[in-house]
C-alpha cells in the first residue's frame, strides 16, 4: 500500500470536510433557528469567490481579497435576509424552496452579467504556491492553508457559540425559538446576524477553493446539496453535528473514490468492482443520509433540547 | 365565450384542450415544425408536472426529486434500445416497472419522514439515481446516450412521425388528467387530500395514511416515468442532466406557476413555463434573471398561480350575474 498516497487522500478528505463545514455551519443555523431552507446558500459560496477574485485582480493582494470578500458577502447575506428571507419564515417550506431556487437563478445570472460566462482564475501569491516537504511527503502549501483556515474558523465559531452572549442566543434559538422570542430577545436582529454570518462563512469557503478550481457560475449548486446532506446527518441546528458530519462525509467521499474499488475487489471479480466502485462511491453519502433519516431522523448530533 | 357552458376558467381549459387537439394539423398546414416540437416538449413536461402535482399539490408531499422518474423512464428506452430491443410495449413495461419499484422502495423510506426531511430525502434519492447514471460509462456517463430509433408500436399508433408522437403525448396527457380527476374525487383521493390538511384526523377516522400516501407516491412516479419514456423518444438523446436537482426544482416551479392542487393548473403552468423559456431565451441570454425575479414575485405576491387568477375571473363574472 502506498502510504504517502493514503496520507494525501486523508488530507484531501479533511480539506473537503472543512469546506463542507464552512458551508454547512451557516446552513444548519439558518435551518435550525429560522426554520428556513436556503437552497441559494451555495450562491454565497460563488459570490464570495467572485468578490475575492475581483479585489485580487485590482490590488494583487490575496489577503485584501479575502477581507473585502468577507465584508461583501456579509452585506449580500444581510440584504437577502432583510428583503426576502424575513418575509418567508412563517410561510411553508415549499415557498422557501421556490424563492431560494429563484434566487439561485438571479444570482447566477447577475454573476454572468457582471463577470461574464467565463470562469475567473484567482492567482495565488508565491508564498502559498509552494510545497511543504515532510520526510518523503510533499504537500502543497495552499491546501495546508485551507485546512488551517477551516480549523481556525471552526474554533472561532465554537468560541462564538459556546462562550458569548450571541452564541447563547443562537443555541437557545436552535433549541426553542418561541421561548427566545417570549423572553424579549430582539429576534429580528438575531436572525439577521445569523443569516449574514452564515453567508460570510459560505463565501469564505468559496474564496478558499477558488484559487484551486477557479470561480465559475453555479459552482455552489452542487456542493450545497452535499452541505444539506451534512446538515441532515449532523442534526438540523447543531454546529457540532455539522462539524463531525462534514468531516465524516468529506473523508467518506474522498476515500471511497480512491479505495472503494480495492475493497470491492475482495468481494467480486475485478471488472465488476471497477464498474461498481465509481457508482457506489458517488452514492455513498446519499445512502448514509437516507439511512440516517430513516433510522435517526433527528440526526447524529441534534442540538440539546431540540424537538 | 358565452357560447360554452360553465365558469370562465372551465371554458378556457376546454378551448385549450381543443386547440391542443388540432394544433399538429394547423401547424403542419402552416409548415411550422419548430412549434410542433416546442408543443410536444411542453406537453411531455406537462405529464411530469401533472404527476408531480398529484403528490405535491393534492398530497402535500413536496418532492424535490421528481426528475429522477423522468430519467428512469428515459433510460428505460435508452438502455433497452442500446441492446437493440426496440419493442415499444417492452419500453413501456420497463419504464412503469422500474419506476414503480424504485418509488416503492424509496417512498417507503421517505414517507416515514415529514416536512423538510421529506424534501431532503427525496432530493437525496434522486441525486443517487443521477450519480449512478453519471458514473455508468457503459451508457455514456455524462456524455449521455443517443437513441437511434423510436419505440416500435403497431403501424396505426406508430411514434415515428412527429404528429404520431404528438398524439401519443397528447393521449397520455389526457389519460393522466382523467385518471387524476377520477382518483382525487374517489375515496382514495379524499383520504390523500384530507391527510394533507389534517393527518391525525384522517388517522383517527381509521385510515392508514402512510399506506395511502405510498400508493399515491408510486402512482405519481409511474406517471412521471411515462413522460421520461416519451422524452427519450422525442429527443433521441438522454443524459443524466435531465434528472439533476435543478430539473426537479423546475418541475415544482411549473406546478406553482399554474396552481397546485388543481386539475388543469399544472398543464397551463407548464405551457406558460415552456413558452416563457423559449421566448425569453430568444430575446436575451440573461433570461434566467427574469425567471428568477418572476419566481420570487410569484411566491411573495401571486398566490394561486394562473389557475388562481382565472378563478378571479370566474368570481368577477359571478358578481355581474354573468
Amino acid at each position: 500500500m502506498d502510504w504517502s498516497l493514503l496520507i494525501t487522500q486523508l488530507l484531501n478528505g479533511l480539506q473537503l470536510g472543512l469546506l463542507l463545514f464552512l458551508l454547512a455551519s451557516g446552513l444548519t443555523l439558518i435551518f435550525g433557528i429560522m426554520d428556513f431552507i436556503n437552497l441559494s446558500h451555495g450562491s454565497f459560496y460563488m459570490i464570495g469567490a467572485y468578490f475575492c477574485g475581483t479585489v485580487v485582480a485590482y490590488t494583487g493582494s490575496f489577503l485584501l481579497g479575502i477581507l473585502f470578500g468577507l465584508v461583501g458577502v456579509f452585506i449580500v447575506g444581510a440584504l437577502v435576509e432583510w428583503f426576502i428571507a424575513r418575509k418567508l419564515y412563517r410561510e411553508d417550506h415549499l415557498d422557501h424552496v421556490l424563492v431560494t431556487f429563484g434566487l439561485i437563478l438571479i444570482f447566477d445570472t447577475l454573476v454572468h452579467l457582471l463577470w461574464g460566462a467565463e470562469g475567473m482564475a484567482i492567482p495565488l501569491p508565491d508564498v502559498l504556491n509552494g510545497q511543504i516537504t515532510i520526510g518523503e511527503l510533499v504537500l502543497p502549501t495552499y491546501r495546508m492553508l485551507i485546512i488551517g483556515c477551516g480549523l481556525l474558523v471552526a474554533a472561532l465559531l465554537y468560541v462564538l457559540v459556546v462562550r458569548t452572549r450571541l452564541g447563547m442566543l443562537i443555541r437557545a434559538g436552535a433549541s426553542n425559538r418561541t421561548m427566545v422570542e417570549a423572553l424579549g430577545v430582539n429576534i429580528n436582529r438575531l436572525f439577521l446576524i445569523v443569516f449574514a454570518l452564515g453567508a460570510a462563512m459560505a463565501g469564505f469557503a468559496g474564496m478558499l477553493i477558488a484559487p484551486i478550481t477557479e470561480a465559475s457560475i453555479g459552482m455552489g449548486n452542487d456542493i450545497i446539496i452535499v452541505a444539506f446532506v451534512v446538515v441532515i446527518v449532523g442534526g438540523i441546528g447543531s454546529v457540532k453535528g455539522a462539524f463531525y458530519a462534514a468531516l465524516i462525509l468529506g473523508m467518506l467521499d474522498t476515500l471511497s473514490r480512491s479505495y472503494l474499488d480495492l475493497v470491492l475487489q475482495l468481494l467480486m471479480p475485478v471488472t465488476y468492482a471497477e464498474t461498481a466502485a465509481p457508482a457506489l462511491s458517488a452514492m455513498l453519502i446519499y445512502i448514509l443520509m437516507a439511512a440516517v433519516l430513516a433510522f435517526r431522523p433527528q440526526g447524529l448530533f441534534p442540538p440539546a433540547g431540540a424537538k | 365565450m358565452a357560447w360554452l357552458p360553465g365558469a370562465v376558467s372551465t371554458r378556457i381549459y376546454a378551448v385549450l384542450l381543443l386547440v391542443l387537439g388540432v394544433a399538429p394539423f394547423v401547424l403542419q398546414a402552416m409548415d411550422q415544425p419548430f412549434y410542433l416540437d416546442l408543443l410536444s416538449r411542453g406537453l411531455i413536461f406537462a405529464i411530469a408536472v401533472v404527476s408531480l402535482n398529484l403528490i405535491l399539490g393534492y398530497g402535500g408531499m413536496v418532492s424535490l426529486g421528481h426528475a429522477a422518474y423522468i430519467g428512469i423512464g428515459a433510460y428505460s428506452v435508452g438502455i433497452a434500445s442500446y441492446y437493440d430491443y426496440y419493442n415499444g410495449w417492452l419500453h413501456l413495461a420497463l419504464a412503469l416497472g422500474t419506476s414503480a419499484l424504485f418509488a416503492l422502495i424509496t417512498g417507503a423510506i421517505s414517507l416515514r419522514t415529514k416536512g423538510v426531511y421529506f424534501i431532503m430525502i427525496t432530493m437525496a434519492f434522486s441525486q443517487m439515481v443521477f450519480f449512478i447514471f453519471l458514473s455508468l460509462e457503459e451508457y455514456g456517463a455524462d456524455d449521455g446516450l443517443v437513441i437511434y430509433a423510436r419505440s416500435e408500436f403497431p403501424e396505426w399508433i406508430s411514434m415515428d412521425s412527429a404528429i404520431g408522437l404528438y398524439y401519443w403525448i397528447f393521449a397520455i396527457l389526457l389519460l393522466a388528467l382523467f385518471f387524476i380527476h377520477r382518483l382525487i374525487n374517489a375515496r382514495f383521493g379524499r383520504v390523500i387530500v384530507g391527510a394533507r390538511f389534517n393527518e391525525q384526523r384522517m388517522q383517527a377516522l381509521g385510515f392508514d395514511t402512510y399506506r395511502y400516501r405510498l400508493v399515491c407516491y408510486v402512482l405519481s412516479a409511474m406517471l412521471c416515468s411515462l413522460a421520461g419514456m416519451l422524452l427519450g423518444n422525442f429527443a433521441g438523446f438522454i443524459s443524466p442532466d435531465m434528472m439533476s436537482w435543478a430539473r426537479s426544482g423546475e418541475l415544482i416551479f411549473m406546478v406553482i406557476i399554474g396552481g397546485a392542487a388543481t386539475l388543469f393548473g399544472p398543464l397551463v403552468g407548464t405551457i406558460a413555463f415552456v413558452l416563457l423559456e423559449e421566448f425569453l431565451s430568444a430575446i436575451t441570454v440573461y433570461w434566467h434573471l427574469i425567471f428568477g425575479v418572476l419566481l420570487v414575485a410569484l411566491v411573495l405576491y401571486g398566490k394561486g398561480g394562473i389557475h388562481g387568477w382565472l378563478r378571479l375571473l370566474d368570481r368577477r363574472e359571478g358578481e355581474h350575474g354573468g
